[in-house]
Parts: structure tokens; C-alpha cells; sequence
């Protein structure tokens, strides 16, 4: 049984949507955690869902980053174990300095909300195994923060560390948000952070119009069994 | 004691928000805006301590949580 915890800040709002798509997994039990807990080492994997956090305040994820489970996310990142943050959870890896770069107003400034279609760049990793070559991933976005931004300098260590994990595609109408490289999603060096805008647990079920979200989880049980 | 801080994108970080502001200006008849970029503005009041504790308070406070040193820059005054 592969353990999931679900982090649950003030706010967080994709947190049953994560639990459900997890909890219909085959060998996958999560589990929801408050922020205010600062223990995940009986876990194996961490999902920090998407939702506003402390109302995006300051910064979106600004204040999260220093509420106590963020230690624990820290301490258990350095073990190697396996962390997802998905949308406004991107937003507080980005703010906790888990992950590179910085996530900005979308250009147009809109908050916007439609599907998209996803690229995958790196096949071997605990997040993508599952995902079959060249297969266009769609799901949702929902964000108003979400251009990632990277120095030239950030630029090429992405690239040359193969840390880029998801680009926007053409299929799916293209970039949606400004971001540099077209890029949705990105690891740290280590490769067991993942941090995405768009919403796979959104579109974990064909009822929702594409299932290929799950691909994600799928890749996760498998490489934590 | 108040410190008035002052939070900005760094030179070269788009700014979305401010480049559509300018050209909602430009979309009313407001002529000779080139560039527009949009900060923040921060006040912090401090009981009786002193000038320099004030300064450091704001300092860290800055570093730590009001501004992200990936995209912004800061500076304060702190007022007695």
C-alpha cells in the first residue's frame, strides 16, 4: 500500500478532488493531513493540492511555506521522498524554495480556466514512468499566477538536468499563461519534487473528459511499490 | 516608529499587471505613458523601540516573507 498524504492548508480547495482520484487507485491509500501537523514520516508520498492558501495573500504560497507541516515537507524532501504540488501546491514548493524559478501574473493577468494539453519531457522519473512516449496529456488549468519565470542561468540547468517536466502543447491551444519555454511543470535536481500548474486530479476520470491525469498517480504507486 | 516599505519587480521581471494598466490608460485618451510598473507598498508601526531595532525588524521581515528575492527587490524608511 503506497501512503499518500494530502496536505490541507487554510483554503486549499483541490484537496477531495486529490483524495478521491487517489483513493480510487489500486494499492494507493492517502490520507489528509492539516498544516498545523509537523510529522509525514509515515507517509511516502506528499501531495500539496492546489486551492488559495491563505487567500494568495502577499504572494501566492507566500504564507503557506511557513506553516509547520512545511518543515516536515522539508525535512522528508531531503530523504528522497516523493512530492507533488499541484497549481497553488506549486506555488508554495516555489515559495519554500523546494523547486527553481518563480511563478507570476499570467500574462493578460487573467485567472484562467479551460483545458489544456501537456508535453512530457523527462519518461523516467517517479511522476512520468507510466506515461507512454510522444501521448499528449489534456487536463485543466485553473490559476491567475501561473508564468513560470527562469533566469538564463536557471535556463540551462533545467535543461541540461533534464528538470523540465511538462510543456504546453499545440493540441490543446498552445501556452497558455506566458510562461518561459512553454513550461508546466518542473523538477528539482533529485528529480522526487514535481511541481505542475495544471490539474491532473482534475481529469482522472473519462466522465470529466480525459482521464489522462491519472497516468501521473499511476507513475507515482509504481515507482513507490 | 513606522516603516514605510516598498516592494518592486526587478528590472528585467515582466510585469503583466502594470503592462495592462498602462494600456487601459492608453485606452482612455491618457497620452505619453511608455512603460508602467505596479509594487507594493507596505506600512509597519512599531511600539517604543529603537530606531535601529526598527530598521533590523524590517530588514528580516523583508528578507523572510515580504518580498521574493527570485523576482523583487525592496527598500524602507523607517520613520520616528
Amino acid at each position: 500500500m503506497t501512503k499518500f498524504a494530502i496536505l490541507v492548508f487554510p483554503g486549499s480547495n483541490c484537496d477531495h478532488d486529490a483524495y478521491k482520484v487517489i483513493d480510487n487507485i489500486e494499492g494507493a491509500n492517502p490520507k489528509f493531513v492539516w498544516h498545523k501537523e509537523n510529522n509525514l514520516s509515515e507517509y511516502d508520498v506528499i501531495v500539496i493540492p492546489g486551492g488559495f492558501s491563505y487567500g494568495d495573500y502577499l504572494r501566492a504560497g507566500a504564507i503557506a511555506k511557513f506553516s509547520p507541516i512545511m518543515n516536515a515537507v522539508i525535512s522528508e524532501s531531503k530523504k528522497g521522498k516523493v512530492i507533488i504540488g499541484i497549481c497553488n501546491g506549486f506555488q508554495i514548493l516555489i515559495e519554500s524554495r523546494l523547486l527553481p524559478g518563480a511563478l507570476i501574473n499570467n500574462n493578460g493577468v487573467k485567472f484562467k480556466s479551460k483545458e489544456i494539453s501537456l508535453s512530457t519531457k523527462n519518461y523516467n522519473t517517479a511522476f512520468t514512468n507510466q506515461i507512454p512516449k510522444d501521448k499528449k496529456l489534456f487536463m485543466p488549468i485553473a490559476h491567475r499566477k501561473g508564468n513560470y519565470r527562469a533566469s538564463d542561468d536557471l535556463i540551462k540547468e533545467l535543461k541540461d538536468n533534464n528538470q523540465i517536466a511538462f510543456t504546453y502543447s499545440k493540441e490543446g491551444g498552445g501556452n497558455p499563461n506566458g510562461s518561459c519555454l512553454d513550461i508546466a511543470g518542473v523538477f528539482n535536481k533529485q528529480k522526487n519534487i514535481l511541481g505542475m500548474m495544471p490539474h491532473p486530479e482534475r481529469a482522472a476520470e473519462l466522465i470529466l473528459g480525459s482521464n489522462d491525469g491519472s497516468l501521473i498517480f499511476e507513475s507515482i504507486i509504481k515507482d513507490t511499490v | 516608529m513606522k516603516a514605510k516599505i516598498y516592494i518592486r519587480y526587478k528590472e528585467g521581471i515582466l510585469d503583466p499587471q502594470g503592462k495592462t494598466v498602462g494600456r487601459a490608460l492608453n485606452s482612455i485618451g491618457i497620452d505619453g505613458i511608455e512603460d508602467l510598473r505596479i509594487g507594493k507598498y507596505i506600512e509597519i508601526l512599531f511600539g517604543d523601540i529603537s530606531k535601529e531595532k526598527a530598521e533590523s525588524v524590517t530588514d528580516e521581515s523583508c528578507r523572510k516573507l515580504l518580498a521574493n528575492p527570485n523576482t523583487e527587490t525592496y527598500h524602507f524608511e523607517v520613520e520616528e
